[in-house]
């Protein structure tokens, strides 16, 4: 009977933290979509959106709100089935993305600790590969079941483009792996505490990995796969409504999510800079919630970047991107990693 | 041979590695759109902002009055013979007693109508009255779901009473001043 209760209370404290991550990541990226456009205005000298609510802070509620209220059209020639399950798809891997992050110090109650994270797996970073390469079939079957040209053009643009880059990624990601020693996320957050944060080891690794991170989220400069002028709108083009909304969000939240990852790989995950916050004192909690600002300050930094970049520079070319991936990124992540080897066993020698 | 000394040389040399992993020319565009966040904006908010016209600007026609709120107008047709665009049209009438207070002569515009989706807004109708009675003021004409709409008649043209309505009056007046151009006064 002990063990029951302890299990259901063990439910119910994941399925509270699971409900108010996917909330976290709607809220996110709901206001990720408003900075965009609000840091879109202030790089082109414009205000960007100002008159709903005020500095237009509730512009994501009617963006929306527009959505679900826009007609819902199915083309006839569609597969109905596919063009449903395309977005789901897109919007699920999205979600899944962030179990295994860890969001905050764990809180140490009396009655034990609860960790601020859905799932430590040993295998925790492998999942979020894993998962990120699930994404690309969001985009796959949404283009393919458009039946639409361009959004076929599109579809095969984007998977492919998802796959070329996720070998420089997890070639940057291995070096990381050298250093920490573990798959699992909250171990390598803890490397980090102890020994520093990953960039100052890795600070090739992480420009890699930063580069493949955008180029997995098909943000600009590597959006082909919504090339809004060659493509028109790309593989989302028959969609509408809050079909077409969920392309979008999902978009958003996979910009949250890889920032999060990025955060806990590279930027010491919630460890707060500088200081040994282990000497303060603080009560657990108060010490988990100083822990979880930090990581969505470092979160919000590197979505800033994300837009920042978006605003900054132009689409590549298609050759010119893969020629990117293949003959640049992959060479240098391979250079990275044998070096961050031999570096590594010299020291250990 | 070498027209001016701005001329650049265009360097056509091939990329080296670094360079065409575009990093640093990726970092310069950055800090230039950084800069460009914190410049001054360029935009005018609208409805609270105004952007100010030239003194010259022309927009909207008034018909006018005089001070003591008599229709200038005298139905002459001349400013209808001037307009290129032919959007004014207008029915004359004669003043029969007890008009006095309202039409300052015998003859006035019982009609008078601008087309403003024709209208070129070239002033020509304020030049070619000899009583000052209409003139462009420093407002444009508002949207309109129908052409209809933007036929304007004496209801929408018509300065307000400068007597009843000073305070509309003055607003529509802008910074004309209707005393030092009315040169034509009648002879009471």
């Amino acid at each position: 009977m002990v063990i029951g209760a302890v299990t259901l209370w063990f439910i119910l404290e994941k399925v509270i933290l699971i409900a108010s991550i996917i909330g976290l990541s709607f809220f996110i990226a709901m206001y990720t979509t408003l900075a965009e456009r609000k840091i879109a205005g202030w790089m082109q000298d414009r205000h960007g959106p100002n008159r709903a609510g005020p500095f237009g802070i509730l512009q994501p509620l009617a963006d929306g709100g527009k959505l679900f209220f826009k007609e819902e059209i199915t083309p006839v020639t569609s597969n109905r089935f596919l063009f449903l399950l395309g977005p789901a798809l897109a919007m699920i891997v999205a979600l899944v993305t962030s179990t295994v992050i860890p969001w905050g110090a764990p809180v140490v109650t009396s009655t034990g600790i609860i960790s601020l994270q859905v799932a430590d797996v040993d295998m925790g970073i492998l999942i979020v590969f894993s998962v990120v390469s699930v994404g690309v079939y969001g985009i796959m079957i949404g283009g393919w079941a458009s039946n639409n040209k361009f959004s076929l053009l599109a579809a095969i643009r984007g998977a492919s483009q998802m796959v070329s880059y996720e070998l420089p990624m997890s070639l940057a990601l291995i070096a990381v792996l050298f250093m920490t020693g573990s798959l699992k996320m909250s171990e390598i957050v803890s490397y980090q505490m102890a020994n520093g944060w990953n960039i100052i080891y890795q600070p090739l690794g992480f420009l890699i990995f930063f580069i493949c991170a955008l180029a997995e989220c098909n943000r600009t400069p590597f959006d082909l796969p919504e090339a809004e002028n060659e493509l028109n709108f790309g593989y989302h083009q028959e969609y509408s409504s809050m079909k077409l909304g969920f392309y979008l969000f999902a978009e958003y939240i996979n910009m949250f999510v890889s920032s999060a990852v990025m955060a806990t790989l590279f930027l010491g995950g919630y460890d707060i800079p500088f200081v040994n916050e282990a000497n303060w004192g603080l009560a657990p909690w108060l010490y988990s919630l100083i822990s979880f600002s930090v990581l969505m300050a470092k979160v919000s930094f590197l979505l800033f970047v994300f837009i920042w970049i978006r605003w900054t520079i132009p689409r590549f070319r298609y050759d010119q991107l893969m020629n990117l991936g293949w003959r640049k990124l992959i060479p240098l992540a391979l250079f990275n990693m044998v070096l961050s080897a031999a570096i590594l066993l010299w020291l250990k020698s | 041979m070498q027209l001016t000394q701005r001329a650049k040389p265009v360097d056509r040399s091939p990329m080296t590695f670094l360079e065409s992993l575009y990093l640093w020319n990726i970092i310069k565009g950055m800090g230039i759109t950084l800069k460009h966040m914190f410049l001054k904006k360029a935009t005018i908010q609208y409805p609270e902002e105004k952007r100010p016209f030239s003194p010259v600007f022309r927009g909207l026609h008034v018909l006018n009055r005089d001070a003591e709120g008599r229709e200038n107008c005298t139905a002459c047709g001349l400013c209808a013979v001037a307009c290129p665009a032919e959007a004014i049209t207008m029915e004359a009438a004669e003043r029969v007693p007890g008009e006095e207070k309202l039409y300052r002569e015998e003859k006035y515009a019982a009609k008078y109508e601008i087309n403003m989706l024709r209208c070129i807004f070239c002033g020509l109708c304020e030049e070619a009255c000899p009583k000052d009675a209409i003139y462009l003021s420093q407002t444009f004409a508002p949207a309109n779901y129908a052409r209809k709409g933007f036929i304007y008649g004496k209801q929408e043209l018509l300065i307000p009473h400068p007597v009843e309505q000073p305070e509309a009056y003055q607003k529509a007046l802008g910074d004309r001043q209707p005393a030092s151009r009315n040169q034509n006064q009648p002879v009471a």
